[in-house]
């Protein structure tokens, strides 16, 4: 494992910043990480995260919490600008300068892009990249591929469709990027025209894997292992007859399903709207609520590694 | 006498300023709005627009009397024209002959082009661009990783 380098301190902004050592160093912590998920560790016990979440969420900032208080350390922050120092004018450096000071590592949620490089290159303590505006979400992309490491066994060889918001949804481009570091590995881009993925990413891929762009999914549906599914958003269209005509074309139902490739999964980020209709929930193919838990899981892992609780 | 040489007989010589040439062709205009020359000053300025070069096939020239360039005037002229070369005219003779260089880091003198890029907040941190290619110019922005381009480059000038 001389290739690897430790992981104990590292800020997590892009999964460019990775090798496919480090990746898959990433994903043994989260295995390592199952039995102690489950009857409790304190691993990190007196280790204190903050979450600073300049833009709502959810499930991100309670899966970071979880990961965290699974391992025995405490979580402090805030999930809404609104009530934090931001609203009175101070700065992202200013304010991670000053909350450095309180924990030993930052999970970040920012609406502009690059905002986690930037509070990583002002702190000593490792920052980690919960989402930057539409360009990266690095650790939905390493439990993304955790999921299919888990389901597939290995993620060398596997043939992968995105589909959906390509351009604006930052838990692709990340999966892109850290899918590109495997062997023989495939994408298919589904996309309407407005919303493919950033020619950045497409250029920086394609020097290591293949990729199609297309914008049918049937066409491709029975070809291949993963379907990743996204949520089209609305306001992304000037014009909403735009939006009606195509949202159809990207909603995946159990009967689609029939056209599948055997042992095919289907994988969402979350939250869904209506691009995968219920009734695909209890199919052999869903696995996006499985996806939830290895996302605590390779969390788990990612704070016990950069933190240096394990290595 | 040179191609080169002939070349810049289009334009009478000039006593003391400087001279940049070889800004590839098409962009001379660009390097005169780098200089913020508009045209309403007492000097004289010379422009000479895709004439035959030796070294690049074509190229242009601008003549300034009595200017000199500002660092950062050279390297914006670089990011339009990596080959050009700046000739320092003292009594009718070059004094100093330097070519524009390119670094591979290129921090403040532009502005990243996305909008929604944190180096273009009210945070205390300069623009810094890796540059990827450097003719057609291609940079790549340190914090979110947006390319910029030629046309996105000239835009700010």
């Amino acid at each position: 494992m001389g290739l690897c380098m430790s992981l104990a301190g590292r800020d997590i902004i892009s999964i460019r910043d990775f090798t496919r050592f480090d990746i898959d160093h990433m994903l043994s912590a989260a295995d390592q990480m199952e039995l102690q998920a489950k009857s409790g560790s304190d691993i990190l016990r007196g280790k204190i995260m903050a979450t600073l979440f300049f833009e709502p969420s959810t499930r991100t900032k309670l899966s970071f919490e979880s990961a965290m208080y699974r391992l025995g350390g405490s979580c402090i922050g805030f999930a809404e600008p609104s009530t934090a120092s931001v609203q009175k004018g101070e700065n992202l450096s200013d304010t991670v300068r000053v909350v450095e000071n309180y924990a030993d590592v930052l999970v970040i949620r920012h609406p502009l892009e690059g905002a986690s490089r930037l509070a990583g290159e002002v702190t000593d303590v490792p920052v980690v990249n919960a989402g930057s505006g539409s360009e990266e979400h690095p650790t939905q992309a390493i439990l993304d591929i955790y999921t299919m490491k888990r389901e597939f066994g290995h993620i060398d060889g596997l043939k992968v469709a995105m589909v959906g918001d390509l351009r604006y949804g930052r838990t692709v481009h990340s999966l892109a990027y850290a899918l590109s570091l495997y062997k023989d590995v495939k994408l298919c881009l589904i996309s309407p025209d407005l919303l493919r993925m950033r020619h950045e990413v497409l250029e920086d891929i394609g020097r290591n894997i293949d990729f199609e762009e297309g914008k049918d999914l049937g066409k491709i549906l029975g070809e291949v292992d993963v379907i990743y599914m996204t949520r089209i958003q609305k306001e992304r269209f000037a014009d909403l007859a735009e939006y009606e005509a195509i949202k159809g074309s990207y909603r995946l139902t159990q009967a689609d399903l029939k056209h599948c490739k055997k042992g095919a999964i289907v994988m969402h980020p979350l939250p869904r709207v209506d691009e995968i209709d219920a009734d695909v929930d209890g199919t052999i193919y869903a696995r996006y609520f499985r996806q939830v838990w290895y996302g605590v899981l390779s969390r788990m892992g990612l704070l016990a590694l950069i933190l240096g609780a394990i290595t | 006498m040179s191609q080169v040489g002939k070349a810049e007989l289009y334009v009478k010589k000039i006593r003391n300023g400087t001279v940049i040439d070889h800004i590839s062709a098409g962009y001379a205009l660009d390097v005169l709005k780098i200089l913020n020359v508009t045209g309403k000053e007492t000097n004289t300025v010379g422009v000479v627009i895709n004439v035959p070069s030796k070294h690049i096939g074509k190229k242009d020239i601008v003549k300034i009397e009595g200017g000199e360039l500002k660092p950062e005037d050279v390297d914006k002229i670089a990011l339009i024209s990596p080959k050009a070369t700046i000739n320092i005219i003292h009594e009718y003779d070059v004094v100093e002959k330097k070519k524009v260089s390119l670094p591979r880091d290129i921090t403040g003198i532009i502005k990243c082009g996305n909008p929604v890029c944190i180096s273009n907040s009210k945070e205390p941190v300069s623009s810094l661009f890796h540059v990827q290619e450097v003719e057609p110019i291609r940079l790549r922005c340190h914090y979110c990783n947006r390319t910029m381009e030629k046309k996105d480059i000239l835009k700010q000038f």
